[in-house]
């Protein structure tokens, strides 16, 4: 019989033995919320929002029904904006400037914060225009970099190595789990910075969500990203920070090894242990 | 926090099962209890009866770790808990481990208890471990009564009395050493108690185990390996609002 030598793998242990926790640098604010009020009408929806969301880090907004989650993601590329008898006060800082001050341009805006719904909404033409569709709005027209570009942006959503031989064929065509890549995909080729996502994966079957949460912690490196998502486990498994609101009121907000292990508020046990509120 | 909290859940099959768990546990608790007690009963007055008692039950004790062990392995697979939910099936499952180890130790006293019938050298009794056993017993006591009642007010006193549970074990060893020193004669027996003063002394220790698995389970901080100030803040620390 051939033994196998037992395979030793060298361990840092110097920070263990001095007894310290493994210090991370504090990460860099990417979206800040100062103090956001949102009104339908007369009715009050999000009661002064406060939060700083880290740079190329995921946080997902998780709560029931009716909580403001979906709102707040939308005031983030001002999506509220198209809804009438919305009165927002308060601030929402992108890189530190507020893109609520009047002449921010909201085209532009959008440009730089992209947004994926829960239902994956192609365009009906090809896989191709579907995602060369951004650019060719911005005037590029170039064979080869819009060739270079769709490619890239389906390989950032992994969908590639499915689409690369029928780029021609109607998006619509594609099963819907595909269908969500390739919006993603149309996201990501004008380059963002960050991408909103309002319940990405909920009308997908479980291999395609998990496709999807895949995706998600592979477009971290270069984005910072914004989850809705009635999935519970979905949040805890793919974020970094989870906030947690309720009626209107972001309830709580922080790491999300710690949300789900050792929550701060009592609201926020309740829910994720699927108590009586 | 009161221990209603496992009652509380949306699903009615989810408060159940958390219960049954519960109970599960706390009969195991009990039944490890009167392990302790009856097997160093046993020992201290060669009551065979009694030893053999604490062998059978011993084969329950450990019928239930593994019955409780799959049914916390089902939640989770089933039912993904979170914060509270999570913490108590880890601690349960860590809990039992120490508590079937406590059977282990109380069934190595009654099955030495066994081997001594018939012996002739045994004059006096073995009453020199009584103390140690009152203490053990009042350790493990408070440390079930803190899982049930999921409450760690009492988790101070008991791991402080597992020092004192330290220092009966020290003194009981340096009294038997006295004793074999003075008579080779009295060596069988004094090891025999040596060894019964050992298991109690370790129980003690596991007691001090579940102690800190509820401090987790309630607290959600970890106290193992931690000195007494951090276990001690551990435990009055106050959640913001409960």
């Amino acid at each position: 019989m051939t033994t196998t030598a037992r395979k030793t793998h060298a361990i840092d242990i110097s920070a263990l033995s001095r007894g310290e926790k493994a210090i991370q640098d504090k990460p860099e604010t990417c979206i800040k919320v100062e103090d956001l009020n949102l009104f339908y009408g007369s009715k009050q929806a999000l009661h002064s929002v406060s939060m700083e969301m880290p740079r190329k880090k995921v946080t997902a907004y998780i709560g029931p029904s009716g909580c403001g989650k979906s709102t707040l993601l939308r005031c983030i590329n001002r999506m509220n904006d198209l809804v009438d008898g919305v009165r927002i006060d308060g601030k929402i800082l992108l890189d530190g400037d507020d893109i609520y001050d009047k002449g921010v341009n909201v085209a532009a805006l959008r440009r730089r914060v992209g947004m994926v719904f829960q239902k994956p909404n192609p365009f009906p033409k090809t896989i191709y225009e579907n995602v060369a569709y951004g650019l060719r709005i911005q005037g590029i027209n170039d064979r080869h970099i819009l060739g270079e570009i769709v490619e890239k942006s389906l390989r950032g959503a992994a969908l590639w190595d499915e689409a690369k031989d029928r780029l021609n064929d109607n998006a619509l065509g594609l099963s819907g789990g595909q269908q969500q890549r390739l919006v993603i995909a149309r996201a990501i080729a004008i380059e963002p910075e960050v991408i909103l996502l309002d319940e990405p994966a909920s009308a997908l079957d479980p291999i395609s969500t998990l496709k999807i949460e895949e995706l998600i912690d592979e477009l971290k490196e270069k984005y910072t990203i914004v989850i809705v998502t009635h999935n519970m486990q979905q949040a805890a498994r793919v974020s970094d920070y989870t906030a947690f609101m309720y009626m209107g009121e972001l309830i709580e907000f922080g790491e999300t090894s710690e949300l789900f292990t050792n929550p701060v508020k009592k609201q926020t046990e309740d829910y994720i242990t699927g108590r009586y509120g | 926090m009161d221990n209603s909290i496992i009652k509380q859940h949306i699903s009615r099959q989810f408060n159940k099962e958390m219960e049954d768990i519960r109970n599960k546990v706390l009969t195991m608790g009990g039944l490890v209890e009167q392990q302790v007690d009856l097997a160093t009963r046993a020992f201290m007055n060669y009551d065979m009866e009694s030893a053999e008692t604490v062998v059978r039950q011993d084969q329950l004790v450990n019928a239930l770790e593994k019955d409780i062990d799959h049914e916390c392995t089902e939640i989770m697979a089933k039912r993904q808990p979170a914060a509270f939910d999570l913490r108590m099936l880890i601690a349960t499952i860590k809990i039992i481990t120490d508590l079937e180890r406590i059977g282990d130790e109380a069934t190595r006293i009654a099955k030495m208890t066994m081997r001594l019938e018939g012996a002739d050298y045994y004059q006096d009794k073995y009453y020199e471990i009584e103390h140690l056993l009152e203490m053990v017993r009042d350790m493990l006591n408070g440390a079930l009564d803190a899982y049930a009642r999921t409450d760690t007010e009492e988790v101070i006193a008991i791991t402080a009395q597992d020092s004192k549970v330290d220092r009966e074990y020290t003194a009981i060893t340096r009294q038997l050493i006295t004793q074999m020193m003075e008579n080779p004669r009295n060596i069988t027996r004094a090891l025999d108690m040596l060894w019964a003063a050992r298991a109690l002394e370790r129980i003690g220790d596991h007691s001090c185990n579940v102690c800190e698995h509820v401090v987790y389970m309630v607290k959600g901080k970890d106290v193992r390996h931690v000195s007494r100030e951090e276990l001690e803040s551990a435990v009055n620390a106050v959640n913001a609002e409960r």
